[in-house]
């Protein structure tokens, strides 16, 4: 595959333009090293996108794309036929995220000069995103499950080091260990199953692990481990790593706080690319999931849809955009995970797939065309609360088109691009159990409702008093969100099943007229819904909802506690019950030891040391005493014998 | 002679330029000049050593040669290196010149220290080239020795009892290795010291059995294993800079090399069959100084906790016996050597500005030494194994190494030993968020200045060495696993 060899540059640009910056960007201007990232990083693009063309023009082989490797080496020899190779799979996924994460890093980059204009630290700032573009785009083109732990690492350390962009700050601090933290904690599951997986396969390439051969697996399905089989305890601890990276429930408390770090990074990282690594690892391994543990499987969708309805009902009742929309990108994400926990393998089978996939495509652009907006509101009013918004659409009458359209694409309404993709996940939920269907459609319709209620609270409302009139942001902000936009209206018509399905066969789109009515109808009910209750800010109804769902109110709003558990459990549990005792234990018991025995040294020392007074009486008596003593033992002796 | 000889004599000659020196210059002139000849003279034996290799040559140790010492006692000085030890070399070389940068501005008594300093380097060179073990006991010997006046003279806090503890406890670990070496000795019935001989030579089991646990908790106590760490906290604490560097990065090393080399080369049978006992304690010493570290307010201290339980993970790692994990066992000494000298660097350098280490009265720094903060991060995400970075190579080499096993002991085992890369990821961002991030804590701090050209040359090298084995770890892992596969255990 030669022709595709050119698609190393795609990694190594962005590293190149993390290394420069990095090391030589304090010396830059700021508008040179934001140039220059920029424009690495559009060259990054349109390699993407050749590479994209080249590889979806190429001819199909059986029906389906070929995978190629332009590259794979060895990188470190664990010894048999274990081998950490780095290299470069393109396969219909890594394709389709290469063009998700370039277009929205790019677009970010672009952004950003704008947004972070005058920042200190600019160029630390593109230094950090070049490396994290490098990161995440080396974790999809991965060929083998431990190249993306790698760069799954990478990736999260990115994401550390953005959230606490701003380090003077101790909310952004600690939000930006907890992340870590939290997504250090998954990956250790993450490890140990690919350790798991790997032991018993003998590889970690995804060619032969998906291959789903028998013979590679029986030993994974024969032994047991804690009394399940190795194969599925392998899968679902691996799943636990990209469930810590996708946020999912119980792990995505990390998620809300990342928001603490510059709002274009939350757009890149926390919306629409590292937060998907989750699906886009389930994706990876579907065939292996799907073929040998259909069971974890089938728990990833029920994970997927408890925190879909979970971060839903949080979404309801924040007031912090930013807050609003983590939650809505937890639910999004759940949306994807119960599309791929529904999937099968085949072409009808094969809907929740294609369907995940899809979503993933159209909710990074809708989700960061959001936050990027969000970032233009934020610009505008200095505040991140609600309460401190209200009636700008006619100040930033671009950002207002271009958020609307992002609204009715995630609430899911035609012909924007989130209804053809909620409405293949819904179709799948269906055929799955019309339980899972309904939950499902019942969620869409709450996220139409949170949704609204956002935008009717920003731009619509009465308007807050501001000290300055906010004005639009300038055209390096609004360029990107226009670009978005247009592409959130178009993504729904692209014939994404040709391109992506479960088997690599082509896979006719077509809507199912029942299931589509109902969640338009259900989405509309919703909007209208928020319409009466926000767009005029004087409607009483939310407060009066407030006071009678009064407990359900306060727990969402501290997101049913789950925070105040970690905190218990780390503070409390880890730090006073077991660091605390160790140390002490360290310092008293074991040191104490140690002292004990010197102690003890001296203390003998001090009793003997009597014997050696320098008094020559006391020398000559015991001397005397001495004598005798041997004088009469030899004597007995003598006599004795 | 042999090239090898060399890493004995330069240190020798260094002494005593050290000793003829009238002024600081002369004796930093002689002291650099001494590290730079060290630090080619170990690439160059890098690179003579994969072209022997590479030429076919498949012997055990290459570049031996040997010189009777004591005729009647079969104590000769035979000296040789393999792939491990090559490495070994190349690391202690960057410790020492790292150390010279380090100190560049000793006080008092510079010419002291130096001499003292360079005995030390002397010691822990002869111990890496040595094969005899009468020879590397001695060498051994001499490295610990001056490590009492370097601690008790320009030490810090409270230096007289930390220099006494840690002399006591090292001394008490050679007491046990000294019966173990004699054990060996005698009852293999050799007529020789030599390690290869020895190896060939068949210990009776039930002798192994007596002699294996000497010989691997003395080198254990060097290696800081649980519960004969606790010199490592204080001794770590109350030296100065550089030879904490040395100490932590190189010497700790001895023990891990000794415990392979020596205790489970020579009594292979018996180390199978106790490992479970000091795998338990290992496994302790990987968690314990992990959760330790969390909870401490002093630099060095979580420093050396930490350290407890890199070096515990090398002892661990080394105790699986099978090539990949005992592969990891040596890139992690590499590793932690590097990363840990890098910490105490950074350490002295911020404890010479701030004059406190205590982390609840410093905050901010990032702002006010953006360099030293930078390199500070970079250590941290070395420790806690960023790939791309050493420590990453090293832990997943050792856990890949250790899944090996598949029983229910080792299993548990590993995967509580996994579980310290999350602890490590706690107590490293506690450090960083409190000492590097947040607002600054002290007014007066805001004065003080970044680090100057010879403490960013010394951290720089560090950081440059730790990339390198993390983005391109192949040759040394090949180098290192070829060795392990060549002295058949």
């Amino acid at each position: 595959m030669n022709e595709m060899e050119f698609t190393l540059y795609i990694l190594i640009l962005p590293l190149v333009s993390f290394i420069i910056l990095g090391l030589g960007g304090y010396k830059m201007k700021p508008v040179v090293s934001g140039l220059l990232g920029s424009v690495l990083l559009g060259a990054t693009t349109l390699l993407s996108y050749a590479t994209a063309f080249i590889y979806f023009t190429a001819p199909r082989v059986d029906g389906a794309f070929a995978k190629m490797m332009p590259y794979n080496m060895k990188w470190l020899d664990f010894g048999g036929t274990l081998q950490f190779n780095l290299g470069i799979l393109l396969d219909p996924i890594s394709v389709m995220m290469l063009v998700v994460i370039s277009t929205v890093s790019l677009m970010v980059h672009i952004y950003s000069m704008g947004y972070m204009h005058g920042e200190k630290g600019f160029q630390r700032y593109y230094a950090f995103l070049s490396l994290f573009t490098f990161s995440m785009l080396g974790l999809v083109l991965a060929t083998n499950i431990f190249q993306m732990y790698l760069f799954w690492e990478l990736v999260g350390v990115s994401s550390f080091l953005l959230i606490g962009f701003y380090y003077t700050k101790p909310e952004a601090v600690a939000a930006s260990k907890k992340a870590f933290i939290v997504t250090r904690f998954a990956d250790l599951g993450f490890l140990i199953g690919i350790l798991l997986l790997s032991f018993y396969t003998g590889t970690f390439d995804f060619d032969k692990l998906c291959s789903c051969d028998p013979a590679l697996f029986s030993g994974a399905i024969q032994a047991s481990f804690l009394g399940y089989s190795v194969i599925s305890v392998a899968l679902a601890l691996i799943f636990i790593g990209g469930a810590g990276k996708s946020a999912m429930f119980p792990l995505q408390i990390w998620l809300p706080d990342a928001m603490e770090g510059p709002t274009p990074v939350s757009a890149l990282i926390h919306a629409a690319t590292m937060v998907v690594a989750g699906v886009f690892l389930v994706a990876r391994l579907f065939p292996v999931y799907e073929t040998f543990a259909p069971d974890v499987l089938h728990g990833i969708a029920y994970v997927g849809a408890f925190t879909s309805l979970f971060a839903a009902a949080i979404a309801c009742v924040q007031t912090d955009i930013k807050r609003v929309l983590a939650f809505s990108t937890i639910s999004q994400i759940g949306f994807m995970m119960v599309a791929l926990g529904v999937s099968g393998m085949g072409s009808h089978e094969g809907t929740g797939y294609m369907a995940g996939m899809f979503h993933l495509f159209t909710h990074a652009m809708f989700k960061a065309l959001l936050f990027l907006g969000a970032g233009a509101i934020i610009h505008a009013v200095h505040s991140n609360e609600m309460s401190n918004m209200g009636g700008l659409r006619k100040h930033l009458p671009v950002t207002h088109i271009t958020f609307l359209i992002a609204c009715l694409a995630i609430s899911g309404i035609p012909p924007f691009s989130g209804f053809f993709s909620k409405d293949e996940i819904l179709a799948a939920s269906f055929s799955f159990s019309p339980l899972m269907g309904i939950a499902m459609s019942g969620i869409a319709g709450l996220t139409a409702f949170y949704m609204f209620r956002l935008y009717y609270r920003i731009f619509w409302g009465t308007p807050s008093e501001h000290k300055h009139t906010p004005h639009e942001a300038p055209a390096l902000m609004t360029v990107p969100l226009i670009f978005l936009a247009v592409v959130t209206c178009v993504a729904g018509f692209i014939p994404f099943g040709e391109f992506v399905s479960s088997d690599g066969l082509i896979y006719e789109i077509h809507l199912d007229p029942t299931v589509a009515i109902t969640s338009v109808v259900v989405a509309c009910l919703a909007i209208g819904f928020a319409t009466w209750m926000y767009k005029k800010g004087s409607n009483t109804m939310p407060d009066q909802l407030a006071t009678t769902f009064c407990g359900l109110h306060t727990a969402a709003s501290h997101r049913f506690y789950i925070d105040e558990v970690y905190l218990f459990i780390t503070r409390k549990i880890i730090f006073d019950r077991i660091s605390t005792p160790i140390a002490w234990f360290d310092r008293h018991v074991v040191d104490g030891f140690m002292n004990g025995l010197s102690w003890s040294a001296n203390r003998v020392a001090y009793l003997i040391r009597g014997f050696q007074s320098g008094n020559v009486q006391q020398y000559a008596y015991v001397f005397l005493i001495g004598t005798f003593l041997i004088v009469a033992l030899a004597l007995s002796q003598y006599i004795n014998f | 002679m042999n090239i090898l000889s060399l890493f004995v004599l330069i240190p020798i000659l260094m002494i005593v330029g050290v000793f003829l020196s009238r002024s600081m210059q002369a004796i930093r002139g002689v002291m650099m000049s001494g590290a730079i000849l060290l630090l080619g003279l170990s690439g160059y034996l890098t690179a003579l050593y994969l072209n022997m290799r590479a030429a076919g040559d498949r012997s055990p140790m290459l570049l031996v040669s040997d010189m009777t010492w004591f005729e009647s006692l079969n104590i000769h000085y035979t000296i040789g290196v393999d792939g491990i030890s090559v490495l070994m070399l190349m690391l202690t070389s960057i410790i020492v010149i790292t150390g010279v940068l380090a100190s560049w501005k000793m006080n008092p008594l510079p010419k002291e220290y130096f001499l003292w300093f360079s005995l030390l380097s002397l010691g822990v060179y002869g111990f890496f080239i040595s094969l005899d073990l009468f020879t590397m006991f001695m060498f051994y010997e001499v490295a610990l020795i001056p490590m009492y006046l370097l601690i008790g003279v320009w030490g810090t806090g409270k230096k007289e009892y930390a220099a006494m503890k840690l002399t006591l406890m090292l001394m008490g670990g050679s007491a046990l290795l000294i019966l173990g070496i004699l054990g060996i000795y005698f009852t293999t019935g050799a007529t020789t010291m030599n390690i290869l001989e020895l190896a060939k030579a068949n210990m009776p089991i039930e002798m192994q059995r007596i002699f294996f646990p000497l010989t691997f908790l003395g080198f254990g106590v060097l290696g800081a294993l649980f519960p004969f760490h606790t010199w490592s906290p204080d001794g770590h604490a109350s030296a100065p800079t550089a030879v904490s560097m040395l100490h932590a990065g190189v010497l700790m090393k001895l023990g891990g090399y000794g415990c392979y080399r020596i205790a489970i080369s020579l009594m292979p049978e018996a180390a199978h069959e106790m490992a479970w006992i000091f795998l338990i304690l290992t496994g302790i010493s990987v968690v314990y100084g992990a959760y330790s570290a969390c909870v401490q307010t002093d630099l060095k201290y979580i420093n050396a906790y930490s350290s407890v339980s890199h070096c515990g993970m090398v002892l661990f790692a080394i105790l699986m016996f099978n090539t990949t994990a005992m592969t990891g066992a040596v890139l992690q000494m590499l590793s932690h050597g590097l990363m840990t000298a890098l910490f105490f660097a950074l350490i002295g350098m911020i404890y010479g500005r701030t004059h406190t280490r205590d982390i609840r009265l410093m905050g901010g720094l990032m702002k006010i030494m953006p360099f030293l903060g930078s390199c500070y991060v970079i250590a941290g995400l070395a420790s806690l194994g960023l790939p791309g970075l050493s420590g990453f190579v090293a832990e997943m080499t050792i856990f890949v190494g250790s899944f090996e096993h598949t029983d229910v002991f080792h299993r548990v085992l590993v995967i509580v030993g996994t579980s310290s890369i999350v602890i490590t990821a706690v107590y490293i961002l506690r450090v960083v968020g409190k000492l590097l991030y947040g607002g600054i804590v002290n007014e007066e701090h805001t004065k003080l200045t970044d680090a100057v050209w010879y403490e960013r040359l010394s951290v720089v090298t560090l950081i440059l060495a730790i990339v390198a084995i993390g983005v391109a770890p192949l040759w040394m892992s090949d180098m290192i696993r070829e060795s392990l596969e060549l002295f058949v255990i």
